[in-house]
């Protein structure tokens, strides 16, 4: 048996597995999305855009907010790991930023539902230390506790990978700009940024594609209208087992994640050219 | 450290920069930590109500209510835990040869079947899971702990078939080669050589997929519920009904194996290995 079939061999269970179980119900939800009782049409999109035109917006904008602040935080974070000057206070943040990074989203769901309540801690403590009224005190439980959840849990994983490229990058630029008399933050954006601009981006996209097809949060933490495509998808199916709108709405959020990915490809095309 | 920092060390000023410092990481220290600690309140929490910022008493009777006989929990507990051990055993099953072929052998696309693991990955799966439910639900594999073992192992499979790829491209070819100089044969040099020194590697992989398969939520909710009962519904479940201490034990036992592997992973994934994963 030549080597080259011996290994086809070896890799086909496993590959078997990606194919029947992800990439066939993958394909059975693209054709599904247009299947009106048996024939096939654009029924499930006009009543998807009728119910739902509210959701996918809500749902564009948490998560890009989210992919934003997750990016700001991780720059920040990996900045000053590589840049900061201070090695107690280095040691410190590395200690600190971490431990999100493996709690499960579900687990981030419930504790941050208890954390950000309107009687929650932040809201306790805050009126404990004097700095609100007990009758300003607002639950943070909509499209807020949202975007803090995603943030929270994603951000130790975008600065984990930001700050690994940031201290693989060449030291001597960045110390002959400092001899140069360039502050951190210039240095910072200026120089060690646009270094590590693909990790950055491919993290940031793992992230997006993450946070759209993250069930839990939502339904933890706001679960009202409007709320996230995840939220409305499984409402779809257990209370109308309606595979044709529920899948309909998979389709959309995997075009606006495809959609991102397609930026990121087509931005590093063009630096290559 | 670099020249800049020495004469800041001699500077009294210096200091001062620990109020900043103090506020910023005390802050993030607040929304990091705030979290985990209500999450232990709540645990240990008899009574707590509005406008009462800590429990009015506390004990262990929500401890002894999960682990009763009867409780559920400890239903959900076992099943979580065959789920996650079944999940680990078909996912390194499978990932022991792809991995091996992937790093040893000369595979035609290569670069392309590495990508393909990555493909559950990289799109929104709730739209995936509903119709393997459906598809399940044909063939009776739906609410059966098979059924949610295989939609584990598919989501699982990338980090035990990459991991498994660096784990075996780390080890030096020559060591196998010698031993089947010597006169052992391919199966028993991979046996006796290969496998015992990629053993860390695929630790790590074994308790990533482990991890992931505890923690699984979207999945579990749409293949095994409500017939297999695992944590993570559980604490759904609980949550939604406002029993808020059950819900935050079950919460615990979630979190306790992840910052436990937070704490080691690097112990078992060494940098030769890491620097390997994807490639």
């Amino acid at each position: 048996m030549s080597r080259r079939l011996l290994g086809l061999l070896l890799v086909l269970p496993a590959l078997a597995v990606i194919a029947f179980l992800f990439i066939l119900p993958l394909i059975m939800s693209a054709v599904g999305a247009f299947q009106v009782e048996g024939a096939f049409g654009w029924g499930n999109f006009t009543k998807t855009f009728d119910l739902y035109t509210k959701d996918i917006i809500f749902t564009v904008v948490i998560v890009s907010l989210s992919t934003v602040l997750i990016g700001i935080a991780s720059i920040a974070i990996g900045g000053y790991l590589t840049l900061g000057e201070h090695p107690v206070a280095v040691a410190i943040l590395r200690w600190l930023y971490r431990w999100p990074m493996f709690i499960p989203f579900i687990v981030v769901g419930q504790i941050l539902r208890t954390f950000l309540a309107k009687n929650g801690m932040m809201n306790n403590t805050f009126i404990n230390l004097g700095l609100l009224t007990p009758l300003d005190a607002v639950s943070f439980l909509d499209w807020r506790g949202i975007v803090v959840a995603f943030v929270w849990k994603q951000t130790p994983f975008v600065a984990l990978l930001v700050a690994g490229a940031m201290a693989s990058i060449n030291r001597d630029t960045i110390e002959a700009a400092r001899n140069l008399g360039a502050s951190r933050l210039r240095l910072l954006l200026e120089i060690v940024v646009p270094q590590v601009a693909m990790t950055l981006t491919v993290g940031l996209i793992l992230s997006f594609v993450t946070m759209m097809s993250v069930l839990s949060v939502p339904l933890m933490i706001n679960a009202q209208s409007p709320t996230m495509l995840t939220a409305d998808i499984a409402f779809r199916v257990n209370s109308y087992g309606d595979y044709g709108v529920a899948n309909a709405l998979g389709l959309i959020s995997l075009v606006l994640a495809a959609s991102v990915a397609w930026i990121y490809l087509r931005a590093s095309l063009k630096e290559r050219a | 450290m670099t020249a800049a920092h020495i004469p800041a060390a001699r500077n009294p000023l210096a200091a001062l920069w620990w109020v900043p410092r103090g506020i910023i990481f005390g802050l993030m220290a607040f929304f990091i930590f705030g979290p985990l600690f209500n999450l232990l309140l709540w645990t240990v929490a008899e009574k707590w109500y509005f406008p009462h910022s800590l429990p009015l008493e506390y004990g262990f009777s929500s401890w002894a209510k999960v682990f009763a006989p009867r409780g559920g929990a400890m239903e959900s507990l076992t099943n979580s835990l065959i789920v996650a051990l079944l999940t680990v055993v078909v996912s390194l099953a499978l990932a022991i040869p792809a991995g091996y072929a992937l790093a040893r052998l000369k595979l035609p696309f290569r670069g392309l079947i590495l990508l393909a693991f990555l493909i559950p990955q990289a799109f929104p799966n709730l739209t995936v899971y509903v119709n393997i439910a459906r598809i399940f639900y044909e063939i009776r594999l739906n609410g059966t702990i098979p059924g949610v073992v295989l939609v584990h192992v598919s989501h699982g499979l990338v980090y035990a078939v990459w991991i498994a790829t660096a784990a075996f491209s780390a080890i030096d070819a020559e060591l196998e080669q010698a031993a089947r100089n010597l006169g052992a044969g391919a199966f028993r040099a991979f046996l006796d050589v290969t496998l015992p020194l990629a053993a860390p590697g695929l630790m790590a992989s074994a308790i990533f997929v482990f991890l992931e398969s505890l923690d699984e939520f979207t999945g579990s909710y749409f293949v095994g519920a409500p017939d297999v009962n695992m944590l993570p519904l559980l604490l759904y479940t609980t949550a939604a009904g406002g029993n808020y201490q059950i819900a935050s034990i079950t919460a615990l036992l979630l979190l306790v194996p992840s910052l436990v592997f937070m704490l080691i992973v690097e112990r078992f994934l060494k940098a030769d290995v890491l620097s390997r994963v994807g490639h």
